[in-house]
């Protein structure tokens, strides 16, 4: 038996279960109504799925409440994704069910879209939780952030001293490692998880050609400076993939969540529409 | 002419102040001596800023002048206004050099000639007298001092620290932030400080923060140099600087030449004083340091009653009215005075204190008194409390399945050792068999009185062997048995990593019985170390050998700082021989051994896994918070619901600490057995709650020992940030830094706040409803808190 269980089958697959009861119910429900006119939003059915995936929607949200209230009591978070993501996934079919597959290009059917768009971000979510942590932990292999920065550092005050004997370009060109390396930065740089434009791969690039315009005799500072810049390179690509999945593990949700909102938003204009002026 | 007075005060210390003022409250005529040009010179000196306390915490302060826990300036500012207040006649830059006569008339020289008569004299002078100094040849250059003021008055110079005590330890740290600091220690070790300071000095060796000569002496000092003799051969030393902190002998010369007679000998004794403070000289009083009571408190309530007894008053002991209070509960309602008589008459544990050493530890504990059947602990509770029986006697209950079966404690005897000692829960439930009165010690001043009074260790050390003998060995051997085991028997420690037993090894058939920590069993399997097991406090190791006769199976190391009993082979052999029951449940023992043994050589990983989290304090943690960075999506939602619900300070970093394979023990407490925080506190604000959290409760002064202590740096000293904005507010308007710690850097520092820094450590949301928050804020089930039993068992799921 292990120590940790997953929020995918938490509880022995509990809320998987139940979505799937629900989802079930609602198909079968869906076969064998045959309603007055053709299936839509407006036939019995059509209301009762209308209503529990609103309601359904509003308990989704309510998700971005329950993570932030830290308080006193027996909930558990693990439990609340747990269902998040199992009655989301039922949402997308009890919702396309309630369309009738209606689909016109008007506020309706853009909440629809909305809705799908959220759902699919989550599904990315989903399969970026399950897959990133491990290659994370993989990717560290026993440092931390800041440990991986300390060796950084150390590294950088390595290769000004192998420069100590050499000619000046050689300084140069490791000024240009140490000033001109970035972590990090904008989102696509952090996603990307390599820097086009590395300034310790430009400097090593550079101590190669000089390095072929030097005397034997330099050989061995030489090498020893190609062998820090090469330790930085591997470490500085190390650091980026870290922020890469951690900014793929946090990316989807900047979409998740205020595509949510905008769900909404107009899921209020239709349902206010539906009754008012329908 | 000479001037005359009622009373001579020698001495403006907390005892000499304390007296001069209460005898100017009640307009005796007075006059306060003392020889340097200001009041309290030993507390003058004390370092910059060093916080003073005020212990005993439960002992009444009655004095003219007010004191409190503070920092030096405080108390200092706070007796010069009281001694203004108060009118004291103060005469400084007056060293006594003799007193001569007796009650109503003697005679005080000063170093300046003046005679002054008194009618009674108080000697306050305390112990700072002999300052011992160097001797060596240039010990009299201008850079040799024994004093150290202020430490952030030198910056960048070479010193040299003398002295391996807590002057030299405490000076040495603290100059080391600015300065290249050399430490000189006679000895190999650093071993005569307290705790904490031999902690600190540790680690700030190996950290390099200071160095250390070991085995070295001084011989010779030059301008700039200092020669130091050592295991290799002579040395010198560049230094700026030299501060010797060699100790101070009470000035016994001088207190003699005044007719007073010493205790003993020894150059440590104290004079002999009678209850009111007189010395054998009729009029001559000595009170504080001298007599023999170094604590600030002592010595203040002390000034006033030795005033009061010169008065002619008679005056009840400050802690009196406490005492009967705490006394009222026992039938009979006999007087204070009657119970001290009683139990030092009943109790052998408490007889080698003094009556005032009696009173103080009396203070501290509770007396109970309990009904015939009313239980005074229950089986697996956790108590850390010692109990000693003033009267009736007490069951223990030694069958779980058979509460009838008992074993009958009764006057004079004590239980309730082992919690102390090996930090787990209660292994009996013990009753009132008829009503008795009991005194339970709480474990901070059970653990000072068995480490003070060497008699108590004994008795100690002896019962607990015989009990530890028949509990782990099961009932059912006679008590010749035991004290033929008890007679081989011998107490041995282990520091982590050193063998017990090791593998291979014919001849020796020694029985281990673990008293405190734990040990791990490990063998040599395809030529690597294979951890088969491991094994706590209250188990025994070895006896496979004794039952198989052959050479030892395994290897057994300490895994934390060990203490054991070692048995001698024969006579445990010769024991179970005599008792076919007892050699039945050991033979059952070992051959369930054996099978976990196999079972657990053919899982090499698990050996691994369990090396990892045996090294994180696996083996001694009740709880630990295990993240599975397989499923951990780094939200650190679990450090900001900590945060939250601590007063916005998380307890928790989550990506500080080792991981292994998926498995991360982030940077949270673990609720040690044997709490290594508790070591050293001096409030004693530590404590371990009922259901095994160990917690920090108010009265934390935050000193900082307790950080020293923990091996795995789980505690931080931090003061509670100011209240932020709610959510809404950050979430709609973008005020305050939301959810979690505020890990920004501080924007007005005005250097003027006054919230005081105080320890901080996880305390498993005890008083939370739903417990801890950092399991249940995790989103992805990566955080989960187990006990050690469930994680032993990690071998299988976690890779």
């Amino acid at each position: 038996m292990s120590l940790h269980e997953s929020f995918l089958v938490y509880r022995n697959l509990l809320y998987p279960k139940v979505a799937t009861a629900m989802t079930g119910a609602a198909l079968v429900w869906y076969a064998v109504d045959s309603p007055r006119g053709v299936p839509s939003g407006s036939t019995w059915l059509g209301y009762t799925l209308g209503t529990v995936a609103a309601l359904l929607v509003v308990w989704l949200m309510w998700f971005g409440v329950r993570k932030r209230r830290y308080g006193p009591g027996e909930w558990r978070l693990e439990a609340w994704l747990s269902g998040h993501v199992y009655f989301g996934l039922a949402l997308a079919v009890i919702a396309t069910l309630h369309t009738g597959f209606r689909f016109h290009w008007n506020i309706h059917t853009l909440a629809y879209a909305l809705m799908m768009m959220v759902i699919g971000s989550g599904l990315f979510g989903i399969y970026v939780y399950a897959r990133y942590p491990r290659l994370m932990t993989d990717n560290r292999r026993g440092e931390t952030l800041r440990s991986m920065l300390i060796k950084l550092a150390d590294i950088d005050r390595e290769s000004r001293a192998a420069c100590l004997n050499l000619p000046d370009d050689f300084a140069a060109a490791v000024r240009i490692s140490h000033q001109e390396t970035r972590i990090g930065g904008s989102l696509r740089r952090q996603l990307s998880g390599v820097d086009r434009n590395c300034g310790t791969t430009r400097a090593l690039a550079r101590i190669e050609e000089l390095a072929a315009t030097v005397p034997a005799k330099l050989d061995v500072p030489v090498m020893r400076l190609r062998r820090e810049l090469q330790r930085k390179q591997a470490l500085v690509a190390q650091v980026r993939l870290d922020l890469r999945y951690k900014a793929l593990m946090e990316i989807w949700l900047y979409v998740h969540v205020p595509l949510a909102f905008a769900l909404l938003a107009a899921l209020t204009a239709h349902i206010v529409l539906v009754f008012f002026y329908f | 002419m000479s001037e005359s007075y009622e009373v001579v005060i020698v001495g403006s210390g907390p005892a000499g102040v304390s007296a001069a003022g209460r005898a100017a409250e009640c307009k005796v005529s007075h006059l306060l001596l003392e020889r340097a040009p200001h009041f309290a010179d030993t507390i003058q000196k004390y370092q910059k800023g060093k916080y003073v306390m005020a212990t005993p915490a439960r002992l009444p302060l009655r004095s003219a002048l007010a004191f409190a826990a503070g920092s030096r300036e405080d108390i200092l500012d706070t007796w010069r206004a009281g001694l203004e207040a108060k009118g004291v006649n103060v005469r400084f830059n007056s060293e006594v050099v003799r007193i001569a006569g007796s009650r109503g008339a003697f005679e005080v020289k000063l170093a300046d000639g003046t005679a002054i008569t008194a009618a009674n004299v108080v000697m306050a002078i305390g112990l700072q007298g002999n300052l011992n100094k160097l001797t060596v040849p240039g010990a009299e250059l201008s850079l040799v001092q024994y004093q150290l003021d202020d430490p952030g008055e030198y910056k960048d110079e070479s010193i040299v620290v003398i002295g391996a005590g807590d002057a030299a330890i405490e000076n040495a740290i603290a100059l080391a932030r600015q300065n290249r600091v050399v430490i000189v220690n006679r000895r190999g070790e650093f071993s005569r400080a307290k705790t904490g300071n031999l902690n600190q000095i540790r680690q700030a060796i190996e950290s390099g923060t200071l160095k250390c000569e070991y085995n070295a002496e001084p011989v010779r000092i030059e301008a700039g140099r200092i020669a130091l003799k050592g295991p290799t051969g002579e040395g010198t030393i560049a230094c700026d600087r030299i501060i010797a902190r060699l100790g101070a002998n009470p000035p016994r010369k001088f207190v003699e030449s005044c007719g007073v007679k010493f205790r003993s000998s020894d150059a440590k004794s104290f004079p002999e004083v009678s209850n009111t403070y007189e010395s054998n000289v009729p009029g001559l009083y000595i009170i504080g340091a001298l007599a023999g009571y170094p604590l600030i408190k002592h010595c203040m309530n002390q000034g006033y009653e030795v005033i009061e007894y010169i008065r002619g008053e008679s005056v009840l002991p400050a802690d009196e009215p406490l005492l009967e209070e705490k006394f009222a509960i026992i039938p009979g309602r006999p007087g204070v005075n009657e119970v001290l008589d009683r139990i030092v008459a009943t109790v052998r544990l408490f007889s080698g204190l003094t009556r005032l050493q009696l009173r103080e530890f009396l203070l501290g504990s509770e007396v109970l008194v309990k009904a015939p059947g009313e239980p005074v602990f229950l089986r697996n509770d956790y108590g850390d409390t010692l109990f000693a029986i003033l009267g009736g006697t007490v069951a223990i209950e030694i069958d779980v399945n058979d509460p009838s079966r008992t074993v009958a404690l009764g006057k004079g005897d004590f239980f309730g050792e082992i919690g102390l000692i090996s930090g787990r829960r209660r292994s009996a439930t013990i009753r009132a068999a008829t009503e008795c009165t009991l005194i339970e010690v709480p474990r901070f001043a059970a653990i000072k009185l068995i480490n003070t009074i060497p008699a108590t260790k004994r008795l100690m050390d002896e019962t607990m062997l015989v009990r530890q003998l028949r509990a782990y060995l099961e009932q059912g051997l006679s008590d010749e048995d035991l004290h033929d085991l008890a007679s081989t028997a011998e107490i041995v420690s282990f520091n982590v990593g050193e063998s017990l037993i090791e593998e291979g090894a014919v001849g020796d058939d020694s029985v281990y019985v673990i008293r405190t920590g734990s040990v791990k069993v490990s063998r040599k399997i395809g030529g690597r170390d294979i951890v088969l097991s491991y094994v706590p406090a209250g188990k025994i190791v070895g006896e496979m050998a004794l039952l198989r006769r052959a050479p030892r199976s395994a290897t057994v190391t300490a895994a934390i700082k060990s203490e054991a009993i070692k048995l001698d082979g024969g006579a445990v052999r010769r024991v179970l021989e005599h008792n076919p029951e007892v050699k039945a449940r050991f033979d059952e023992q070992a051959r369930r051994y054996l099978l976990n043994d196999l079972r657990h050589e053919a899982e090499i990983d698990h050996s691994n896994i369990f090396e990892f989290f045996l090294a994180q304090g696996g083996g001694e943690a009740t709880d630990m918070l295990l993240i599975d960075e397989a499923l951990c999506v780094r939200c650190d939602n679990c450090e900001k619901a900590c945060a939250e619900t601590h007063d916005g300070i998380s307890r928790l970093d989550r990506e500080a600490g080792p991981t292994f394979g998926s498995l991360h023990i982030p940077t949270s407490c673990r609720h040690c057995e044997h709490p290594h925080c508790m070591t050293d506190c001096p409030p004693d604000a530590i404590h371990r709650a009922p259901g095994g959290e160990v917690w920090i409760d108010d009265s934390c002064i935050g000193c900082g020992n307790c950080q020293v202590n923990c091996p795995y740096g789980v505690i931080q000293i931090a003061a509670l940030p100011p209240p932020k904005p709610g959510l809404l507010q950050w979430l709609l308007l973008g005020r305050g830094p939301g959810p979690g710690e505020d890990k920004s850097p501080h924007k007005s520092h005005d250097g003027k706040s006054k919230a005081p820094k105080l320890a901080v450590k996880c305390d498993m949301c005890r008083d939370i409803k739903g417990g801890p928050a950092c399991v249940r804020a995790c989103p992805t089930g990566a955080a989960v808190r187990r006990g050690p039993e469930e994680t032993m068992m990690l071998g299988r799921g976690v890779q």
